[in-house]
């Protein structure tokens, strides 16, 4: 897949010194899913203003479809749509005429074909007519995503779109999100919720202090970061390891009462055989066993955590 | 040029318009039919004629003025502020448009409703006193232009407002006392040496005077310096916005 946003060494400081992007580069495929997870002040909303012409950089560059967003801004800005974190719409405008005007705003002519399908894929279009005020929280964020895609944008920003949003319309949200990408749409969506870029995203990018820690494949990032534990109920609580079972991977929880086993499902061998056998003869009674993988969220607080890959 | 943003931005401002067309049209016919009550009626019976023109009259172009630049500072100034203080704004900042495509979808939309303010008023105005205009397309000139220049001062106000407050502090403190102050009530022949002198630094004078020109023939400056004037504060408010634009000045981060 060729990449249709290309960010180079992108830098923004402010008039206080604050760093809040220190050069980051990023390559995004066309047609992908990326999510960029970061904790708060991380730089995320950002580096997607910067990309979107929001907020001036004070370095490198970005390339959108091949158009450099400063000096061919009109091209590039074209393929480009945003959804705000903030539910930021016209109070007293209605739901079409709002979409209308963004529309217009990227210099498509009229097509109340268009607008209507995109209402009725974000199921807006019995609201039409309504005001912006009197819609719910959840509508006023559909008609912020349907006046991003009024103009047809082929690269959609969504920055933290269900941040404040109950777990239904989260779904809604991510049904809606794999229906663009079916249409060709590249995403780019900053999240909170780990589980959500675990759902959907394609790649995985980490972003903390103004710097890009790791962008990769989702499934290879879990893959290759993710650890699977083995915890082994004892039928009574022990103080120690007996120095039969001693080894790097294996610990004793806190209470005593079960052992935590760390292991590589990719490793030739995982030695969970072995462990057993070793349990039973050091003279231990299990009660129960049972496995765990880390999540994304694990993966990510390490990586944070550590600030560098 | 993305003309299709212009005209998007400018029917969204006029929709905002016309959404409150009873309050756009009544109050200014109000306010005038008060002004021509009280300084037509009541005083102006007992003042002698201004330059051979009775006192209702010769305040038509200056009421006329009034209104036009202050519905023209608020109304650009409003249309501006509201996406900033809202957050819409970062729509204009990330579509394909440049700063000339913008000015003149606000400014344009705020000049039309001004220009319509000020129509009204000249209707009104034909209700109460007997008025010919000498120089129509003169009076048109200077009423467009002036709806045009104010605008985008008020543009600039926008820009610059960081809470209501200030939205309204420039037109409050500045624009009506210097209106007041250049010649809508009176004539600047009629005020002592000294101040007439002083009366030339105010620039609304030169508009009054171009205006009250093209109705009645007569100035308090020559027609080609009120003309300059209006040019000169237009170019300057043109270059100011292109800078705002260019620096992102309390606009873009």
């Amino acid at each position: 897949m060729p990449d249709i946003v290309e960010i180079h060494d992108l830098r923004k400081a402010y008039s206080d010194g604050f760093e809040a992007l220190k050069g980051v580069t990023l390559n995004i495929k066309k047609g992908e899913i990326l999510a960029l997870l970061g904790p708060n002040g991380a730089g995320k909303t950002t580096l997607i203003s910067t990309v979107c012409g929001i907020t001036t950089a004070t370095g490198g560059s970005v390339k959108v479809g091949g158009h450099d967003t400063v000096l061919d801004y009109r091209a590039a800005r074209s393929m480009i749509g945003l959804v705000p974190q903030e539910i930021n719409l016209e109070p007293f405008e209605t739901v079409m005429s709002t979409v209308r005007f963004s529309r217009g705003l990227f210099g498509k002519p009229k097509n109340a074909a268009a607008l209507e399908k995109i209402l009725k894929q974000l199921s807006l279009w019995d609201k039409k007519d309504t005001q912006i005020r009197a819609l719910s929280g959840g509508m006023k964020r559909r008609v912020l995503i349907a006046k991003a895609l009024a103009h047809d944008p082929r690269v959609l920003f969504l920055d933290e779109p269900t941040a404040g949003v109950d777990v239904e319309l989260r779904r809604d949200m991510w049904e809606i999100v794999a229906e663009l990408k079916a249409d060709g749409v590249t995403i780019i969506l900053t999240t909170h919720y780990i589980e959500e870029a675990e759902a959907i995203a394609d790649r995985i990018g980490v972003i903390a202090h103004g710097e890009l820690l790791l962008v990769e494949d989702k499934d290879k990032l879990m893959a290759r970061m993710g650890k699977k534990q083995l915890t082994v109920q004892l039928s009574k609580p022990i103080d120690a390891l007996p120095a039969s079972l001693t080894s790097d991977t294996l610990a004793l929880s806190p209470d005593g009462e079960s052992l935590i086993y760390t292991y590589d499902t990719r490793a030739e061998r995982t030695g969970i055989t072995k462990l057993l056998s070793d349990v039973a003869a050091a003279g231990l009674v299990l009660t129960d066993i049972e496995t765990s993988q880390s999540s994304l969220e694990d993966i990510f607080v390490d990586l944070v955590k550590e600030g560098a890959v | 040029m993305n003309w299709i943003a212009v005209s998007s931005i400018y029917k969204f401002e006029m929709t905002r318009f016309f959404r409150t067309i009873t309050q756009s049209f009544v109050s200014p016919v109000l306010s005038t039919s008060l002004y021509f009550v009280v300084f037509g009626a009541a005083i102006g019976s007992r003042i002698q004629e201004v330059e051979g023109i009775s006192y209702g009259a010769f305040i038509v172009p200056g009421l006329i003025m009034l209104s036009v630049i202050t519905q023209s500072i608020s109304n650009a100034s409003f249309g501006i502020y509201f996406p900033k203080f809202i957050g819409t704004v970062f729509e204009l900042l990330s579509a394909p448009v440049n700063f000339i495509e913008i000015v003149l979808g606000y400014v344009g939309a705020a000049a039309t409703k001004a220009l319509f303010i000020g129509v009204i008023i000249l209707a009104t105005a034909f209700f109460f006193v007997d008025i010919t205009i000498q120089h129509p397309v003169w009076m048109v000139v200077f009423l467009v232009l002036t709806c045009v220049s104010f605008s985008l001062f008020g543009f600039i106000i926008g820009i610059w407002a960081g809470n209501f407050e200030q939205l309204q502090l420039v037109p409050l403190l500045i624009i009506t006392p210097l209106v007041f102050l250049g010649g809508s009530f009176y004539s600047i022949s009629m005020l002592p040496p000294v101040w007439q002198v002083i009366s030339h630094f105010n620039p609304v004078v030169y508009l009054i005077s171009g205006f009250r020109w093209s109705f009645f023939g007569a100035a308090d400056v020559p027609i080609l310096t009120s003309l300059f004037a209006i040019a000169g504060f237009t170019a300057l408010c043109l270059a100011v916005i292109w800078w705002i634009f260019r620096t992102g000045w309390r606009i873009r981060q």
